[in-house]
């Protein structure tokens, strides 16, 4: 069995805002191995891009608060690693695409000063060796003619592009782990499609491990290996892909599998989740689910359900499992 | 049933980009074909899902049918008359007929205004209602209808979650009890699981209304759950068009081909997406003669560099726009 890269343990982080306090993060554990896709799903707000930004200590602090946990790369602790020790990890160990590429892409930059950048601070390259190093990874995200790329400026690239010139800058110091928060859902399905397929080529080629954010249950099931589901800043499922869809155990990814209409048969009427999506700032008590639970009972409204292995490797947080 | 209640005739919208820094530094104007002579008819009743990746046109064929924009050229028939020619008072019943609900929730509600006064609106101005009391009445059944309570009407839209929004969206359509409602992306902001209540909305009050939809969307699978016809776009022109099975089970124009490949289902037995179209979407802007998927398209000749192919009746109501098929 392949060595644990990466482990969330018990992680909790709040939020404190002038309406309040708001808990994003709640006693997320999670393992990632070498060499393995860790697909985060969840609603809008769950928290799964703030799990991920915890990561690579990228939650602003304040608002932002770690109550709780840890989260421990190749085994240390990344909260207690010193600042050049985190600019190690972030500038040669672990890269991060971004939702909104815009956001991560300096628009005064080209292209090449951009990546090439990263390569002269991290790998001490001289720009020579910087702009040939670009052509290449440029060439390995799929745009064509490369060289004569080096000096545009990223507003003049498409959605696709843009998204391929972040996966370029994040691959472009060789990290063997990389986290991708949601980098097709503003892409078209053709041009996500050949993004998602990069992705599985670069994961193959260099033996990285990823964690793959995304609410899309498509492009899980064929992107990665093992899934864990958020609900409410709650993990309240984790497995196997296939187990996971196949044999689901938490009544949140039930209902969710059963909302997704279906490509290869019409029917009238989906099957919903009843309910509105929580409010985090006002929680309800116990499992965070249980307005929307068609099978809550009394013990759901006073405890919070711990995760529980149900079969080997299939672990979910529901008092039906008790 | 075969009555049209709509009929679009080479409806076309041409941007004329004559003030951008590319057009400037040029010396001329460029054409941004936004939507480029398109045809499609939708029968009373049905739902016609429009599907196309962004940009392709789908919002501004939304806006020209209901001259929320100006066409450039082409007819838009409404029940036999076409539309571009009606006045000020005739367009006014044609707002009664055809209602828009759009994507954002967000930002297609007036943050000042209150529930009750965003449903009353559409009822002053057709004089649907006079009395308060009236209106009151008619908005408790508005919010009835889309699953919302008495409770609701007092609030404001920031008080709502998206889905409960595009539910108030929903109602505030319904107010003038139109006839044919065009849904652009009136789902693709949603949550899986409220998109899902969304959809069944939208069938229960066909139903129950013998409505008519034009549903835009770019998700595959909202389509073919929805549409009982879908037309494809791709860069401003309908590709293929047809009954949903047809569509779905057996495609003929190789982009709905590669569209549907490129889905990644919900089920990690299923093939995974396949990707069969080299390249980025093409521009809209000055686009080159021919066909439009021409640099993309694993089957392009020297004769579909040059000349555009047209949408012709393929039979069994059947539309496609392709040389090679
Ligand atoms: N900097 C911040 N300050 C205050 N609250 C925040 C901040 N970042 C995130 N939150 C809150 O934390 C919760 C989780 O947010 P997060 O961005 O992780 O959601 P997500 O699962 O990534 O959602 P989406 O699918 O919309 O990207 C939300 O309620 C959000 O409003
Ligand atoms: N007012 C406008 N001026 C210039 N270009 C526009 C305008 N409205 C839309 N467009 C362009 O027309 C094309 C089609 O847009 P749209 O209909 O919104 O696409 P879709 O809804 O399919 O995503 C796009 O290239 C868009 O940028
Ligand atoms: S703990 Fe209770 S409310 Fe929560 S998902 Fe399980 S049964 Fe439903
Ligand atoms: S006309 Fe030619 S380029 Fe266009 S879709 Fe058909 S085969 Fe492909
Ligand atoms: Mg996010
Ligand atoms: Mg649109």
């Amino acid at each position: 069995m392949a060595e644990t890269v990466l482990e969330l343990d018990d992680l909790t982080i709040r939020f404190k805002l002038k309406r309040g306090e708001l808990t994003a993060v709640n006693g997320v554990s999670f393992k990632v191995k070498r060499g393995e896709t860790f697909g985060l799903v969840g609603e809008s707000g769950s928290g799964k891009t703030v799990t991920a930004r915890s990561i690579m200590r990228l939650v602003p602090t304040p608002p932002g608060e770690i109550v709780r946990g840890k989260v421990l790369f190749e085994g240390d602790s990344v909260y207690d690693k010193s600042d050049q020790e985190m600019r190690e990890m972030r500038g040669k160990k672990v890269a991060m695409v971004f939702q909104e590429p815009m956001s991560a892409l300096n628009p005064v930059f080209t292209v090449g000063d951009q990546i090439g950048d990263a390569l002269r601070t991290n790998l001490g390259m001289t720009k020579q060796e910087a702009n040939e190093r670009v052509v290449e990874l440029l060439q390995l995200v799929g745009i064509p003619s490369p060289a004569s790329r080096l000096d545009s400026y990223v507003h003049e690239f498409s959605g696709g592009m843009r998204q391929r010139v972040m996966l370029a800058m994040a691959l472009s110091c060789d990290p063997t782990f990389l986290i991708a928060d949601e980098p097709t859902t503003a892409l078209d399905v053709t041009i996500q499609a050949v993004i998602l397929d990069l992705i599985t080529q670069m994961i193959d080629r260099f033996g990285m491990s990823l964690i793959f954010i995304t609410h899309n249950l498509g492009v899980v099931a064929h992107a990665c290996d093992t899934i864990g589901v958020m609900y409410a800043s709650h993990i309240v499922e984790l497995g196997d892909k296939r187990e996971l869809f196949k044999n689901p155990q938490h009544p949140y990814t039930q209902g969710l599998l059963n909302s997704i209409p279906r490509l290869d048969q019409q029917s009238k009427y989906l099957t919903p989740i009843k309910g509105l999506v929580c409010n985090m700032m006002s929680p309800p008590t116990g499992c965070k689910f249980h307005p929307r639970c068609d099978h809550a009972m009394d013990v759901c409204r006073k405890e919070i359900p711990q995760l529980k292995e149900v079969a080997p490797g299939h672990f979910a947080a529901c008092h039906l499992h008790n | 049933m075969t009555e049209n209640i709509l009929e679009v005739q080479g409806l076309t919208k041409h941007f004329m980009l004559d003030n951008d820094t590319v057009s400037r530094i040029a010396g001329k104007t460029r054409t941004l074909k936004a939507v480029d002579g398109i045809d499609f008819f939708i029968k009373r009743g049905e739902t016609l899902g429009l599907v196309g990746e962004s940009g392709c046109g789908k919002s501004t064929t939304a806006r020209l049918i209901t001259r929320l924009v100006e066409p450039s050229a082409g007819n838009v028939m409404l029940e036999g008359e076409n539309i571009l020619d009606f006045n000020r008072s005739q367009m006014q019943d044609v707002r009664k007929k055809v209602q828009l609900v759009f994507q954002d929730p967000y930002s297609s509600l007036n943050p000042r205004k209150t529930i009750m006064q965003i449903l009353s609106r559409p009822l002053e101005v057709h004089n649907l209602a006079t009395t308060w009391s009236e209106k009151r009445h008619r908005v408790l059944e508005l919010l009835g209808l889309v699953g919302l309570a008495e409770e609701h009407a007092d609030r404001y839209p920031h008080e709502f979650s998206g889905g409960q929004r595009q539910r108030i969206a929903i109602a505030r359509a319904l107010a003038v009890s139109p006839e044919l409602i065009i849904g652009d992306e009136p789902v693709s902001a949603l949550d899986v699981s409220i998109q899902a209540q969304i959809l069944n909305l939208f069938r229960d009050l066909q139903e129950k209304f013998s409505l008519t939809y034009l549903f835009i969307a770019h998700d595959l699978s909202v389509i073919r759950h929805i549409s009982d016809r879908v037309a494809v776009m791709y860069v401003g022109k309908i590709v293929e068009a047809g009954g949903v099975e047809d569509i779905f089970e057996r495609p003929q124009h190789p982009y709905t081909k590669a569209l549907l490949e490129a889905v990644p289902e919900a089920d990690p037995d299923k093939p995974p997406p396949h990707l069969v179209l080299k390249g980025e979407v093409a521009t809209p802007i000055d686009p080159p003669p021919g066909c439009r998927l021409c640099a993309r398209c694993p089957l392009a000749d020297d004769y579909c560099a040059e000349v555009s192919p047209e949408l012709r009746d393929t039979g069994d109501g059947r539309y496609v726009a392709c040389h090679k098929v």
